[in-house]
């Protein structure tokens, strides 16, 4: 499990970083998702990966370790309000700006 | 445990709340209220700078959790100080922000009190997770303060600085797992005690966690190669915000001199980590900002690029990792960030007096150019490090920190080279702006309550010269808490909560 789990935020990575360095903002919102979604499974798996077990002490040694699953939830929520003001602001640089080019108004200022 | 500890958080909170809920309501109550809640922040940071003047480090336990379980608000005189020049700056930045720029925009205070909510919060936080979320309330108040007022240039570097911050999240994040899977807490004061007893195996994981946490850091402070972000951002955006935003910077430099001074605890495996690294960094910087604000066309931009040139100093400092580098580093870091906050203002207000803007290019004089002149003329002294301002001895608090040091010949060439050519630059945008070209026609000089601001910022640095005596020895004394670290840990881990405590029983 532990090899799937790292080879998928392994993936996810390599897909969310290849999506930022795109020029376009669409593509650099849907890389910083991926790369989102792959932060968070790895805080999660910092805790080490249990199965089937309660998140609770005082049941028995194996437990999950429930700190990461609330750090995750805190990310999960902060990550979510970040992309939406992300893709507003993408939406609104296509707008003003004419052009969904990262850098937008630059060659039509540079000439 | 001292409740006051708390209320840096509290007041910006509830005043920003409060201004959320009147942002429909009458600009003028807007102002009263915001004014207010800043002012009482001030009053408060004046009392908590006295209280952590003696050596206690005041500890809050967050709903009387204990740490490291908990979340632990943590008071030392590094904090209580960048409360104060915090809460300082703020009220300069507000009182500026009255003439005009809080209507461009619905919620412009709402927006300016949960920024120093997150600035405070992240002064205060005593644990990596909430840093994190302090963190990011300060980034999504800074992108709308950076937006306020609209305009195609302020959205394209809005977009950039967005994109890069929620990059550097994940990274944070990334970095935070990391530490937690090798050292299975996330309070700092616990993390230095963890880190100093590591065991070999888990050595190489950790170093790779903290290494991750300087990037993250190294962003925020706008290190080079994580510079890019910086000159537009500052350069596009209302004068106060960037006056404002001149303490941002610092915030990353705050995280790197208390994450790292607390990774090195009694000697550990991560002890000299991030000097080596931070020395080149810093002087990379020092050249970036120096050679950008040299070629910089355009006022404002110049005055990004010198808030780079202040952090590339900073490092320079911290990089020494002595007690004397620290001393001087807290001394420049005050001086710097009410200087360059008051110089963005003046460039402001010079730009609105000219057809150009603030293009350093021949033409209209600014109206009033007489008191605009001689504030350009002091800020640029103070900035440079010339005497009689504070710079000369924030600079020289430096210089002599680098004696020790192999690094000598190049710290004191990159530093005095920098500032020759600052001067130059600066000298040469003054004599452009000032004396070329037909006074302006126009009678729009600047009046007393637009001058005023600028004027109260630029005040500290003579009074930082003034009282230079106490305060070089309070950045000792602060020096000296920070280097100590076992006092920090015992301090913040033995703080006992309020109420008993349940034991747990297994069933």
């Amino acid at each position: 499990m532990e090899l799937l789990l790292a080879s998928i935020i392994g993936l996810l990575v390599a897909c969310g970083l290849y999506l930022i360095l795109r020029s376009r903002t669409f593509s650099v919102v849907l890389g910083l998702v991926l790369l989102g979604y792959a932060t968070n499974l790895f805080l999660f798996a910092s805790g080490r990966l249990a199965t089937n077990q309660p998140a609770l002490i005082g049941e028995g040694p194996p437990f999950a370790d429930p700190l990461p699953q609330a750090l995750v939830l805190t990310a999960i929520v902060i990550g979510f309000a970040m992309i939406a003001f992300v893709v507003v602001l993408a939406l609104r640089a296509r707008g003003e700006l004419g052009s969904e080019h990262v850098d937008g108004l630059d060659r039509e200022a540079d000439q | 445990m001292n409740h006051w500890i708390i209320l840096p958080l509290l007041l910006p909170l509830i005043t920003g709340a409060l201004l959320l809920v009147s942002a429909r309501g009458p600009l003028r109550f807007q102002r009263a209220l915001s004014l207010l809640g800043t002012g009482a922040l001030l009053l408060v940071a004046v009392y908590l700078f006295a209280l952590a003047n003696d050596d206690a480090i005041g500890v809050y336990l967050v709903s009387d959790w204990p740490g490291p379980f908990g979340i632990v608000m943590v008071l030392d005189r590094l904090s209580a100080l960048l409360l104060l020049l915090t809460a300082v700056l703020a009220l300069g930045a507000l009182l500026y922000a009255f003439q005009g720029t809080d209507r461009q925009g619905p919620v412009f205070h709402a927006l300016f009190q949960f920024q120093l909510l997150g600035i405070n919060g992240a002064f205060l936080t005593g644990d990596l997770f909430n840093l994190f979320v302090f963190f990011e309330i300060l980034l999504i108040a800074s992108y709308g303060l950076l937006l306020h007022g609209g305009g195609k240039l302020k959205t394209r570097a809005g977009l950039h600085y967005v994109v890069l911050n929620l990059t550097g999240s994940s990274l944070f994040l990334i970095a935070i797992g990391i530490l937690y899977g090798v050292t299975g807490t996330l309070n700092m004061a616990d993390l230095g005690r963890v880190a100093a007893t590591l065991s070999p195996e888990d050595v190489p994981l950790a170093a790779a966690g903290a290494m991750l946490l300087l990037v993250v850091f190294a962003l925020k402070a706008a290190i080079l190669p994580l510079h890019f972000w910086l000159p537009h951002a500052y350069g596009e955006t209302t004068a106060p915000v960037a006056a404002l935003f001149a303490i941002m910077t610092k915030v990353g430099v705050y995280a790197i001199i208390r994450m790292f001074t607390l990774f090195s605890h009694d000697g550990g495996p991560l002890t000299g980590l991030v000097e080596p690294w931070l020395l080149a960094a810093a002087l990379l910087t020092l050249a970036a900002g120096t050679f950008g604000a040299m070629a910089s066309l355009d006022l404002r931009r110049k005055i990004a690029y010198l808030v780079m040139v202040s952090i590339g100093t900073l490092l320079l400092a911290v990089s020494l990792g002595t007690q004397a580098g620290l001393t001087g580093s807290f001394f420049y870091l005050v001086h710097s960030t009410l200087v360059t906050g008051a110089f963005f203002l003046i460039a402001d207000l010079i730009a609105k007096g000219r057809q150009q803007g603030a293009m350093i290019t021949e033409g209209v004089r600014p109206a009033g150019s007489a008191p605009l002149g001689v504030l350009y003329l002091l800020a640029a002294i103070a900035a440079v490090g010339l005497p009689p301002l504070s710079g000369l001895v924030g600079k020289v608090l430096i210089l002599m920190a680098a004696q020790q040091t192999p690094w000598l010949g190049l710290i004191w060439t990159a530093l005095l080279v920098s500032g020759l050519l600052i001067l130059v630059s600066l000298a040469r945008a003054g004599s452009y702006l000032f004396w070329r070209g037909p006074v302006s026609t126009s009678d729009h000089a600047p009046s007393w309550p637009l001058l005023t601001p600028a004027i109260l910022l630029l005040s500290t640095s003579p009074l930082l010269v003034l009282f230079g005596g106490p305060m070089t020895e309070f950045a000792a004394a602060t020096a000296a808490q920070m280097l100590d670290t076992s006092a920090y840990i015992e301090a913040v881990l033995g703080q006992t909560p309020i109420s008993p405590r349940i034991p747990l029983e297994a069933p």
